[in-house]
């Protein structure tokens, strides 16, 4: 037997090593360029890095479609249809994600404390702001975070999977501490997420070495290989699977795992709230579908009824506990755990479509949720003495009104809000008829009737912040008044964005379909 | 299908949308002239419908006509396929009619200034209600600008849904169009309009969430493919019984709710008392024929045998909607209230003519549907008009106002003795095919709806009787009669109303043959074809010449 020197195909890393390197670079930057010339270098590094993933991802697109994908790296990275989709759906909304994150007030105010390592009310924090730090490192780590992203739904043995999973979060952790305002809610919010995601780590890497003592491998082929045959060792294998699809579940926040969702979005510098409520979603489905549809299919009886049951609580947890919210991010937290029900519906089909179906909601979903919190990070408090901004209005009373003093923007966000709700006519109701419809499909039409009862309930919360902004006159609370922020326009750019996604999938969702229903064939 | 080398329906969804776009993007310095560029627009649709009609093949009202079929979202199996047939047509048109006279109403409504307002001393608190509940300061129009784009927007919706031949574009467009009304009824209505506009979507709303399963549901049982939606390809699917039976139910609580039939009607009255009077005029004359129409098109011929299976529960809440509308249209103290309650008995009527499943009661339950629309348009405008003189929807606060102002009393009392069915006014052609075609099957339920026409007497002559007759309240002295504005948005109807009374021949002609075909989609035959061998255009118009 002779040496043969690991041949890797680089090629296929593409959009992988573009982000990462990008990530790396800003490091370099925030230690060596000159404090201004560093925003502007991190959000052209970003820009450039996401638009290169993209291309890259549309160029391994023609080759995977010739031979229906690659194993790199020794099976470690599988670069198939639904990887390329999930890799430019994350790159995509990510890049809009990131417009808001880099965004700040026509004041030069981000949405990041200037120094995140002070402690809050410390004259050090004090110093830091006067001394006109920032805290430009967000960017480095929310392409690293991308970067997990990428390789979490592309990755073909357990161990990349658990080292995507802790690349990913780790920034995420740090990002959710930044913000400008409510430090100590922040702070908690930091804490909270890095303690509760440790632990669903854990999870998942005792899930991943059980199932190792099942299969003698963390291959996704081997697994799948040994699953397909009847053992003794049965009871190690289910016992895994389960721990490590609690792991993949805690990230997008299906109930029971979801009870980090509601603060970390709130404590969360809103930016990066729309920017993890969207990608993160999408890269954890991403793997939650490799894992149900290709590794473990042969325990679908297993698992399956499990699945139905968090699928059921989630919409029905996420609908009923938003309706009484009277915050808008911890209302649209909720939302978004009713969301991930929704999309566990797809995922719990076991057909074809359901792939499909579930990468389309994730699409809609994303661009939907990126775009309403960007607008949220606009709607702000005045000071009544100074008439100063100040932190974001999250409470919805402070929305009332908002529509007859700035109509488009309260249109924007009433057309995210449709779309969350699944009114026809929005990529929203697109991606919800394609879920539903692939569950009916797949034998589960009595998940789809729950599905479409909890879109009923989810209706009136929504529905409820449209009538708050348009048919109510502004706020008459003394002392208080809400504003919309003036900015660079990068969020502008990213609402608009978001605006046009949604309404094209929902008008126009054919050739979006198209391609999705093509590329969602998974390589064994 | 007929091919027809201009797609004129396809033609009358995008122009209003279009005009939709427009008025909302003008800038601001000719924002006023939003009313001008929106009544522009729909008589440009008018005359597409006008032309759309000329094309139209009468001898063949039973087929669809003027297809424009393309695909639209394959990997659904959903087609953008429009055509109309003659019951479609006449709704089609009867919403282009409407539309532009409901702009021209709003003329004064939702003024950029407070020109319009009633006069001081009338506008009190509870009051000020169709006239601007405004309460902000409007700025540069904005608020009529979006009325009309709104109202333009509702336009391109409703002649697409009347045009579908797309079970799953019938269903986007069904739930699609909420938006509009709802935006309309909660910017633009009174004091509850909040409660009234929520209430409206969520009755809606959940209905319609319920035929999207039936909808899914369907769509499996049929040959599936990339044209799988069209009804065309649905009609005659094999299915289970029960299958049927619950796809049925799905489609139908949607289309009762929206109808509105006793039980689930709650949500019209709110709406109707707190949207403005052309949103009204809009809702119940034109969109909730949708509920009718998704019946006669969708129901029937989907599912002939659950239709038939659920025939006597249905004719029963009908009878049971033409009852309880007509009584509590009796009691109620609000004019806007009034007219809704009047519409849940029309309703009731109308559905009772669809499931009577006779040829006669369908074809006068498909003219009952444009009359309808005619003469409760009519009714919400006129007492629209009113309502901006007094100040108050309040029957109470009115008076003798006969003396006073002669043309809104006159045109009142036609459009009120057209709800009546009073012989000679198109209504009562329509009303009394519904009870012949339904005596021959169901005698006992045609009797008692009669009755329904009895305590319609009583509700439209004692709300004549206590508004427009006795002294004159002395507030109401220096009331003024119609303008010449308001007297061309009911005149129209009114015309309509009495010549489609005296001579329904062309009207019918539309409706006989698709009455037919619903008979035979559902697979009944006329029961007693004794009773029909008096042919129902002659009936009709042998009564209506009498007069």
């Amino acid at each position: 037997m002779s040496f043969v020197a690991p041949e890797v195909q680089w090629a296929a890393l593409a959009p992988i090593i573009l982000v990462l390197g990008a990530g790396v670079v800003g490091v370099l930057v925030d230690a060596f360029a000159p404090r201004a010339a560093r925003r502007p270098v991190h959000i052209g590094l970003t820009v450039v890095s996401l638009a290169g993933a993209l291309v890259a991802v549309a160029l391994l697109w023609r080759d995977v479609r010739a031979d229906g994908g690659v194993e790199v790296l020794g099976g470690s990275v599988l670069v198939d249809g639904p990887t390329l989709v999930l890799q430019g759906v994350i790159a995509l909304v990510g890049l809009v994600g990131l417009l808001v994150v880099a965004d700040r007030t026509d004041s030069h105010e981000d949405a990041f404390a200037p120094s995140a390592a002070a402690v809050p009310g410390s004259d050090y924090e004090e110093l830091a702001r006067r001394k006109g730090l920032t805290t430009t490192e967000v960017f480095p780590l929310a392409l690293f975070a991308l970067g997990g992203m990428m390789i979490f739904p592309a990755a073909g043995n357990l161990l990349t999977l658990f080292i995507a999973l802790e690349v990913l979060s780790l920034p995420l952790y740090l990002l959710t501490g930044t913000a400008r305002r409510r430090r100590l809610l922040s702070q908690e919010a930091s804490m909270k997420y890095f303690l509760l995601g440790a632990f669903a780590s854990a999870f998942l890497l005792f899930g991943a070495a059980l199932v190792y003592g099942f299969a003698g491998s963390v291959r996704y082929a081997d697994i799948a290989r040994a699953v397909s045959v009847p053992s003794d060792l049965d009871p190690l294998l289910v016992a895994g699977s389960v721990l490590i699809l609690v792991g993949l579940l805690f990230k997008v926040g299906a109930v029971p795992f979801h009870s980090w969702t509601p603060d970390v979005y709130q404590g969360a510098p809103t930016p990066i709230t729309g920017f993890m409520a969207a990608v993160t979603k999408i890269a954890a489905f991403g793997a939650i579908l490799r894992l149900v549809y290709v590794v473990l299919p042969a325990l679908e009886w297993d698992l399956m009824p499990a699945l139905w049951g968090v699928a059921v609580v989630t919409m029905l947890v996420g609908t009923v506990v938003a309706i009484v919210q009277t915050d808008v991010k911890r209302m649209l937290a909720y939302s978004s755990i009713a969301h991930a029900g929704f999309v566990l519906v797809g995922v719990v089909a076991m057909t074809s479509s359901g792939i499909s179906s579930v990468l389309f909601y994730l699409l809609a979903y994303g661009l939907a949720t990126v775009g309403a919190f960007a607008i949220v990070s606009l709607v702000r408090e005045v000071d009544a003495r100074g008439g100063a901004v100040v932190a974001e209005a999250t409470h919805v009373s402070q929305w009332s009104g908002l529509g007859q003093r700035h109509p488009v923007l309260a249109g924007a966000f009433a057309l995210f809000l449709l779309s969350f709700a699944g009114i026809p006519l929005t990529g929203g109701f697109t991606g919800k008829f394609a879920v539903f419809s692939a569950a009916v499909e797949g034998d589960l039409a009595w998940l789809a009737v729950v599905g479409v009862v909890a879109s009923a309930a989810a209706v009136f919360f929504y529905v409820r912040l449209i009538v708050l902004m348009f048919f109510t006159d502004p706020a008459g609370t003394p002392g208080s008044s809400t504003t919309v922020v003036r900015t660079d326009g990068l969020t502008h750019v990213a609402i608009g964005l978001g605006v046009v996604g949604t309404i094209l999938l929902g008008v126009l969702p054919s050739p979006v379909l198209g391609f999705l229903s093509d590329a969602a064939v998974y390589l064994p | 299908m007929t091919d027809s080398t201009f797609p004129w329906l396809t033609a009358m969804v995008v122009l209003p949308v279009v005009g939709a776009l427009a008025v909302w993007a003008l800038p601001a310095g000719v924002r006023r002239h939003a009313r001008h560029v929106g009544l522009a627009v729909s008589l440009l649709v008018l005359a597409l419908g006008v032309g759309a009609l000329l094309q139209f093949d009468t001898g063949a009202a039973a087929t669809h006509q003027l297809a424009d079929l393309v695909p639209w979202i394959p990997a659904f199996g959903v087609s953008w396929a429009l055509a109309v047939d003659g019951v479609g047509l006449s709704l089609v048109l009867l919403s282009v009619v409407l539309v532009p006279l409901v702009l021209l109403a709003a003329w004064r409504e939702h003024p950029d200034d407070a020109a319009g307002r009633p006069g001081p001393g009338t506008a009190t608190a509870e009051a000020a209600t169709v006239t601007s509940a405004t309460t902000a300061p409007v700025v540069d129009g904005t608020r009529i600008r979006t009325y009309v784009a709104l109202v333009l927007l509702l336009e391109a919706f409703m002649v697409a849904i009347f045009a579908a031949r797309d079970v799953f574009l019938f269903y986007v467009l069904f739930e699609a169009m909420l938006i509009p009304v709802y935006f309309m009824i909660g910017m633009f209505g009174g004091l509850q309009r909040r409660y009234a506009a929520v209430k409206f979507l969520l009755f809606s709303l959940a209905g319609g969430l319920v035929m999207l399963v039936g909808v899914i549901a369907l769509y499996l049982q049929g040959p599936g493919g990339e044209q799988g939606f069209l009804v065309d390809t649905l009609v005659g699917a094999e299915m289970s019984t029960w299958t049927e039976r619950l796809i049925f139910l799905s489609f139908f609580l949607a289309f009762a709710i929206k109808a509105p039939m006793w039980p689930v009607h709650t949500w019209l009255p709110d709406a109707a008392e707190q949207a403005p009077a052309g949103t009204s005029a809009l809702l119940v004359g034109v969109l909730d024929k949708v509920g009718t129409f998704g019946m006669l098109t969708l129901c029937l011929p989907l599912f002939p045998e659950a239709s038939r299976w659920a025939a006597p529960v249905i004719i029963v809440l009908a009878v049971v909607s033409v009852l309880y509308g007509a009584l509590l249209a009796i009691g109620q103290a609000d004019l806007m209230r009034l007219i809704a309650y009047t519409s849940v008995s029309h309703f009731g009527f109308i559905v009772l003519g669809i499931f009577a499943f006779s040829s006669v009661s369908i074809q006068g339950a498909s003219f009952y549907m444009v009359n309808h629309g005619l003469s409760t348009g009519a009714l919400f405008l006129l007492a629209g008009f009113l309502v901006a003189r007094r100040g108050s929807q309040r029957i109470a606060d009115f008076g003798g106002l006969q003396k006073v102002v002669p043309v809104l009393a006159g045109t009142f009392l036609v459009a009120g003795l057209s709800a009546l069915s009073l012989p000679g006014l198109s209504t009562f052609v329509s009303e009394f095919l519904v009870l012949v075609g339904t005596f021959t099957r169901h005698p006992a339920a045609a009797i008692v709806a009669t009755t329904g026409v009895v305590l319609a007497a009583l509700y439209v002559l004692l709300t004549y009787q206590r508004v427009f007759t006795g002294p004159t309240r002395p507030e109401l002295v220096a009331t003024r009669d119609l303008s010449t504005r308001e007297k061309w948005v009911v005149g129209p109807l009114l015309a309509a109303m009495l010549v489609l009374g005296f001579y329904p021949a062309p009207a019918l002609d539309l409706f006989r043959e698709p009455a037919g075909q619903s008979l035979e989609d559902v697979g009944v035959q006329d029961s007693q074809p004794t009773v029909s061998t008096v042919s129902p255009a002659e009936t009709g118009d042998h009564d209506g010449s009498d007069q």
